[in-house]
């Protein structure tokens, strides 16, 4: 202890962060200031538009830490998205809380459920453990069904006193000189764009932190992790009650916009978790980047081929499956094989 | 007290249903570690490939499976060749992320083929005939067919498995894949030929899910839930243990179902988390993974 009082401190600084991320990071405030400024100037139906965008991209974002770190592959996340919703309205409609509260009061009792949901599902490895998930997710939905006072299987719709009670939406109106139901978009916009940063914050603090490298030595190489001293399970049930404590806020907000909920909807694979994935495929596994440029793809393909109805789905199924075979990096994948950049510095190439 | 009798001898013939959903899945599982979430709706492609073909053909569907069977069994053997064998390997990722494309492309491509209606197998005075056991208590001819059925396929299959030579390479790349390719076996062909029966097995199992029930596009992920369940119960690697799986799961819906029609398939889910919290690797297990 002695002689290194007397040596000089070495400090050491490891740089994962070269020049494309601080001018990405710059890039990143200023795309976020004008997100945040953009309701002023645009129409309602895109401000409808960019809170799906935003919360998809976070639920991807989830998804991704979910099974492209921690190898956690989830086909049941929708669970948590349904349970949020349904905490959201029974918080609000029979507990009288603001439904803002609601939303971060969901994000806790979903962790809370996550943590028992994880004890049994994590029995299962691997491939099962993506059936088991999605077993939970159908009980979850078969219990909310029974719930009568939130309208059993039809479900059940907010109420306007409840709707309009979220802060700000009087100021909003007044300000911007709207109408209170596109008021009440701009706020939940706004909501949305905090949520959407927030995870990607969250997910970025986890990825840099000492949890992150695990995780990354999880990805690479399971076995080795191991047998280098990381506590695999740990680390794997931290991320899955993390990541369902946001699926779940993300999962309450949804619902706040939507303001009708019911068990198909708000447990439904094909929205909550098959989107979902093919925004991760698509833009690039196991990167941060890649959900990000897999939302805007998808949200694209939502806005004009959505019409074609069971062609669309026929047409994103396909894509999956060519992307998984022949490009399984995704599109982010393609462009670093192109040229070598980072946007979300987290000690990977 | 006949009531619950009743349910008991439903539950043990639904049971086999969900052992032939269950079979395909444990096959595939056994020999090319492939879990397939296209698999419930593998098997509702195949009862509209019967339903089509007994309606332009104007056959009895237990004619039209004779029929389809070669064909299920080369859709099976392409299938693997052609797309799911490129994605087996040491990464999870691409054959779960392969078959749930594949799940959603089928589950739309028949819906804008047949509709989103509710369709049934007919095959006459069959579908309603029943034998009666005395009590008030009568089993149905087609779930008793099932249960038969079912069987059968497990003594065909284990009979494939351990006095075939097919089956020795089944077992041979499910061991040791490296090993068994040193021995001059060739794992794709084996792969594709287990397809090829599973889809055998698959064409069967959508018999009777056509002719003891409604079935429509949708309803092909709540079969793969029910197949999957019943393997885990029953444990890996054993073709009786997922007879017996299936059983556990009918009893458990039949009997939920007594106590109140809407938990019958909630009281299934919660039979199968129950035995996972109780034994991890189901009642009779025998593979290790």
């Amino acid at each position: 202890m002695d002689d290194s009082a007397a040596k000089p401190a070495q400090t050491f600084r490891i740089e994962t962060a070269g020049g494309a991320p601080r001018i990405a990071a710059s890039i990143a405030v200023l795309i976020v200031l004008v997100l945040a400024l953009l309701p002023m100037v645009a129409s309602r139906t895109l401000v409808q538009d960019f809170i799906f965008l935003f919360y998809m991209l976070a639920l991807a974002q989830c998804w991704n830490l979910l099974a492209g770190y921690a190898g956690l592959i989830s086909v049941g996340q929708q669970a948590f998205v349904g349970l949020g919703g349904y905490l959201l309205f029974a918080l609000t409609l029979i507990g009288g809380l603001n439904p803002l509260l609601a939303i971060l009061l969901a994000g806790v009792i979903s962790a809370l459920c996550a943590l028992p949901t994880a004890l049994i599902v994590f029995r299962l490895r691997g491939a099962y453990f993506a059936i088991g998930t999605w077993v939970v997710a159908e009980v979850y939905r078969l219990v909310f069904a029974q719930i009568k006072p939130l309208g059993g299987g039809t479900g059940t719709s907010l109420t306007s006193s409840v709707t309009s009670s979220v802060p700000g939406i009087e100021q909003v109106r007044a300000l911007l000189d709207v109408r209170t139901p596109a008021a009440r978009d701009i706020v939940s916009y706004w909501v949305a764009l905090t949520l959407v940063v927030a995870t990607l914050a969250a997910v970025y603090f986890i990825l840099r932190s000492r949890r992150g490298l695990a995780l990354g030595a999880i990805r690479d190489q399971e076995a080795a992790a191991a047998g280098l001293g990381v506590d695999i399970y740990r680390i794997k049930l931290a991320v899955y009650v993390a990541t369902a404590a946001m699926t779940g806020m993300i999962g309450a907000l949804i619902y706040l916009q939507k303001a009708r909920i019911s068990p198909d909807a708000a447990f439904s694979v094909l929205d909550w978790t098959a989107y979902v994935i093919f925004i991760v495929v698509i833009g690039g596994i196991g990167t941060m980047e890649g959900p990000v440029i897999g939302a805007v793809v998808f949200y694209l393909m939502q806005r004009y081929l959505a019409d074609f109805g069971a062609w669309y789905l026929i047409l994103l199924g396909t894509l999956g499956i060519l992307i998984m075979l022949f490009a399984p990096r995704g599109l982010w994948g393609l462009i670093l094989n192109w040229r070598d950049v980072t946007i979300f510095p987290i000690g990977d190439g | 007290m006949t009531g619950w009798i009743d349910a008991v001898i439903q539950g043990v013939l639904l049971g086999g249903l969900y052992a032939l959903f269950a079979a395909g899945l444990s096959l595939m599982f056994g020999v090319m570690r492939l879990v397939n979430l296209a698999h419930g709706d593998l098997i509702v492609l195949a009862a509209f490939a019967i339903l089509a073909v007994a309606t332009k053909l104007g056959l009895d569907p237990f004619v039209a499976v004779l029929v389809a069977t070669p064909i299920l069994f080369v859709l099976g053997f392409a299938l693997q060749h052609v797309l799911l064998n490129r994605t087996l390997g040491r990464d999870l990722l691409p054959p779960l992320l392969v078959t749930f494309g594949l799940s959603i492309i089928i589950q739309n491509g028949l819906l804008q083929t047949f509709s989103a209606d509710s369709q049934r197998l007919r095959s006459g005075p069959i579908e309603t005939a029943s034998i009666p056991l005395g009590g008030g208590i009568a089993v149905g001819v087609v779930p008793l067919l099932t249960m038969l059925s079912a069987i059968a396929v497990i003594v065909l299959l284990n009979f494939i498995f351990y006095r075939t030579p097919v089956g020795r390479a089944f077992r041979a790349t499910s061991d040791d894949l490296e090993v068994a390719q040193l021995m001059g076996v060739d794992h794709r062909r084996i792969f594709a030929v287990a397809m090829g029966l599973a889809f055998v097995v698959i064409g069967i199992a959508a018999l009777y899910l056509g002719l003891r029930a409604n079935f429509d596009p949708t309803i092909g992920p709540a079969r793969l839930l029910y197949a999957f369940e019943a393997v885990i119960i029953g444990g890996l690697g054993s073709f009786w243990g997922t007879l017996a799986g299936g059983i556990v799961l009918g009893l458990a819906q039949t009997i939920g179902a007594r106590i109140d029609p809407e938990w019958q398939i909630l009281a299934g889910h919660l039979a199968f988390l129950a035995v996972l919290v109780v034994r991890p690797r189901g009642l009779f297990p025998r593979a290790q993974d």
